[in-house]
């Protein structure tokens, strides 16, 4: 009994994380779309970018993988946030309607840009909080 | 409320109906990645290489979908459904945070060949699986019955 509270007490915290990182990711992917235009999938590019950058500061800040901070904030908020399906996706069309070059640019920038974005937001938070390891 | 708008300031209809349809596509989109991360969670806590599944599968998923569904497609859907969907559904549903930060992990041990070959997997389970998912799609499109 007590398993199955704390298993439904975990299935809150992703489900609370998730609903606000799902819009946030619709919010942001949308504004930057129609800021700077349709042809390349920025949106998507700098949702993935922030949010692999938070999540190298919460692996920094945040103890252990089953706090509840982690269930809300990284598993929740921060994978429903980023995206791959979008970015497969994206690539494909690139491929077929922009070319081979747009396609391997944003796969490239998404790689290099997000891997580097994780480092830094972890780098930056150990310094601030103190890692944790 | 929209309702409320409409009646105190009938000028202001339209923007109250851009905006309710805006919100209906909220909606659509944070129920989707409600589930999808759930789902991605419960995938993380029985498999080992949850992130890889749920992103191969994922990239699958709405390759098929957005396929089937696109203008000429066999099934016809709506803005809503599609949402809820690809952007809610798959998008929740996938992670591209926990795919750096795993990479992240093995940089920081040294284990920079296992990095560089989990970066290659991926890269190669996403856009494959994309890719199998709109050729499944075009296939299923071209059955015979299909809606001209």
């Amino acid at each position: 009994m007590a398993l199955l509270w704390a298993f439904l007490g975990q299935l809150v915290w992703v489900t609370l994380g998730a609903a606000a990182g799902g819009a946030l990711r619709y919010f942001v992917s949308g504004f930057v779309g129609r800021r700077i235009g349709q042809a390349f999938p920025w949106g998507t590019l700098i949702v993935n970018m922030t949010g692999a950058l938070a999540i190298g500061a919460m692996a920094a800040a945040v103890r252990g993988p089953v706090s509840d901070a982690w269930l809300f904030g990284a598993t929740g908020l921060l994978g429903a946030y980023t995206t791959v399906s979008s970015f497969s996706l994206q690539t494909l069309a690139l491929a077929r309607e922009g070319g081979t070059r747009q396609a391997f640019n944003n796969v490239a920038y998404s790689v290099i840009f997000c891997i580097a974005a994780t480092a830094l937001g972890y780098t930056a938070a150990t310094v601030i909080v103190g890692a944790h390891g | 409320m929209a309702d409320q708008g409409e009646a105190s300031a009938p000028d202001t209809k339209p923007r109250a109906a851009t905006t309710r349809a805006e919100l209906t596509l909220y909606a659509s989109v944070v129920a989707g990645s409600v589930i999808g991360s759930v789902l991605r969670w419960l995938v993380g806590l029985a498999l080992p290489w949850g992130t890889l599944f749920v992103n191969l599968t994922g990239s699958f998923a709405i390759g098929l979908f957005a396929g089937i569904t696109a203008p000429g497609g066999r099934w016809f859907v709506g803005p809503r459904v599609r949402q809820f969907v690809m952007t809610g559904v798959c998008g929740g549903y996938t992670t591209f945070s926990m795919f750096s930060l795993e990479t992240l992990r093995m940089l920081q041990q040294g284990k920079v060949f296992a990095a560089a070959g989990y970066i290659a997997l991926s890269l190669v389970a996403w856009l494959g699986s994309v890719w199998v998912g709109d050729a499944l799609a075009i296939r299923f499109n071209r059955l015979k019955g299909a809606k001209p």
